[in-house]
């Protein structure tokens, strides 16, 4: 026992913290898989996939992410599939960070000066190379902090999962308060471990900031 | 995939969407008044030259940035029932996301007012300002312009983040999602249709807010306008310029 509630207690809230982080990781290798191509379709100069893309953006960041969640939810069971609510939390992450990182990162690719697209196609680079050469490199070292610091977004909005019942850190907390009524002492636990995981991760973010903006000068 | 999308539920459960909707627009609206003026107060304490003020405003902006606001909702509304405090959800929820939003307004208040460069301060302090003109009529025009676009997109996040609120039975609009839900077996059509509204609200917040910047700031708007028209001009003229240059060449 400790404040109140009991070991086995304790354990069942870090098994949800432990799969508060396999969300985490899902939604943010699932962001960048589908989000690197929307960045890429953001900046682009042809207007079809630059409409595709910010409609895309749009369409994401214009609805809360618990409603996503369900829209997943209900899709996936009307297709007539019975898939655990992490298939559901992972898909629902994977759009919303797509959409975000989306737009990040199209900001760090328009921040390559265009003389650098001008001078690879005067070395003859096609639209490819130069992207996977010149472009995405230099864009990649501006990206790293604000990358960091959204993770911090993808970690904390996981908590949005506990909508379609989804076994987070969030969602045993709240089981553990419905069975013990300690929600000050539950509840900052549940937010300090939250804390342990998303505070380091601002604080990285903010000193590559620095530097970034110390080498740049 | 055999499945007949049915959207019959709207005739019978209008009346409660709208209800829902009002409910949503009345937690943005009290929120994030709220929040804002709580960020603005925030970051004056941030700026303070007492170590202490500053200090315990820091810490308060990391810890509401740094814990999801679903767990700040539930500290508080559970919290305080177990304290016998008898809140309404709806209060206990206003107050939680007037809290969550301060933080990163804070934030974005602090960016603004740094970005301004610190000799305009010194000039007009030397034209003989007092430091409360120097504030309404040199930092906080460009600061604000600066800001705005940050402080749009937050308004829409946090108007979006009160779709959380079902989860401490607030009947805001997510929640009459869940009760069609619950009563028809339409979930996924019905969460379409509250997304299909949400993402109205968001567009009709963002065109709002951009109106009452260009009548808050008519000034602003046409420096904006004959900012974009120069540099138009000037990359006219600089295209022209090579044009010419080749021409003579």
């Amino acid at each position: 026992m400790m404040f109140g509630v009991s070991y086995s207690q304790w354990m069942f809230i870090l098994t949800g913290a432990g799969w508060t982080l396999i969300l985490s990781v899902l939604g943010f290798l699932g962001g960048t898989v589908v989000g690197l191509p929307v960045a890429i379709g953001r900046a682009s100069k042809s207007r079809f996939p630059r409409f595709l893309t910010a409609a895309y953006v749009k369409l994401i960041q214009g609805i809360p992410l618990p409603v996503v969640m369900f829209i997943v939810y209900f899709g996936i069971s009307i297709a007539g599939y019975e898939l655990p609510a992490l298939v559901a939390a992972g898909i629902a992450m994977t759009l919303y960070s797509s959409a975000f990182l989306g737009e990040i990162w199209r900001g760090c690719i328009e921040a390559i000066p265009p003389t650098q697209w001008e001078a690879s196609e005067c070395l003859a680079l096609n639209k490819v190379q130069t992207l996977a050469h010149v472009v995405l490199p230099q864009a990649f070292r501006i990206a790293i902090p604000p990358t960091v610091g959204f993770l911090v977004q993808i970690v904390k909005n996981t908590s949005y999962a506990v909508v379609i019942g989804f076994f987070d850190l969030t969602y045993s907390a709240r089981v553990i308060n419905n069975s013990t009524f300690k929600p000050f002492v539950v509840f900052t636990v549940a937010a300090l471990i939250y804390f342990a995981m998303c505070y380091p991760l601002s604080i990285l973010s903010y000193r590559l900031e620095r530097r970034l903006k110390r080498h740049s000068r | 995939m055999d499945y007949g999308f049915d959207f019959s539920f709207i005739g019978e459960f209008w009346p409660s969407l709208l209800e829902g909707l009002w409910v949503s627009t009345r937690m943005a609206a009290v929120s994030l008044t709220g929040g804002f003026i709580l960020g603005v107060l925030l970051a004056v304490a941030r700026s303070q030259d007492s170590g202490l003020i500053r200090r315990l405003a820091g810490g308060f902006v990391d810890l509401t940035r740094n814990t999801p606001l679903i767990v700040q909702t539930f500290w508080l509304f559970f919290g305080l029932s177990a304290l016998e405090i008898r809140v309404p959800a709806f209060y206990a929820a206003v107050i939680a996301l007037a809290i969550n939003t301060s933080g990163y307004t804070c934030e974005i208040v602090r960016a603004g007012m740094d970005s301004v460069h610190h000799g305009q301060k010194e000039a007009a302090a030397c034209l003989g300002l007092s430091k409360a003109r120097i504030l309404r009529h040199v930092v906080l025009p460009q600061a604000i312009e600066k800001m705005y676009p940050s402080l749009i997109s937050q308004f829409v996040l946090m108007m979006l983040a009160t779709s959380i609120m079902s989860e401490i039975s607030v009947e805001e609009l997510t929640a009459i999602g869940y009760q069609i839900q619950s009563q028809t077996f339409r979930g996924f059509e019905a969460y379409l249709v509250i997304a299909a509204i949400y993402l109205a609200m968001s567009w009709l917040l963002r065109v709002v807010m951009t109106l009452c910047y260009n009548v808050a700031f008519p000034k602003q708007r046409h420096i904006d306008q004959a900012r974009s028209a120069g540099s138009r001009q000037a990359r006219d003229k600089a295209l022209s310029g090579t044009a010419m240059n080749g021409a003579k060449s």
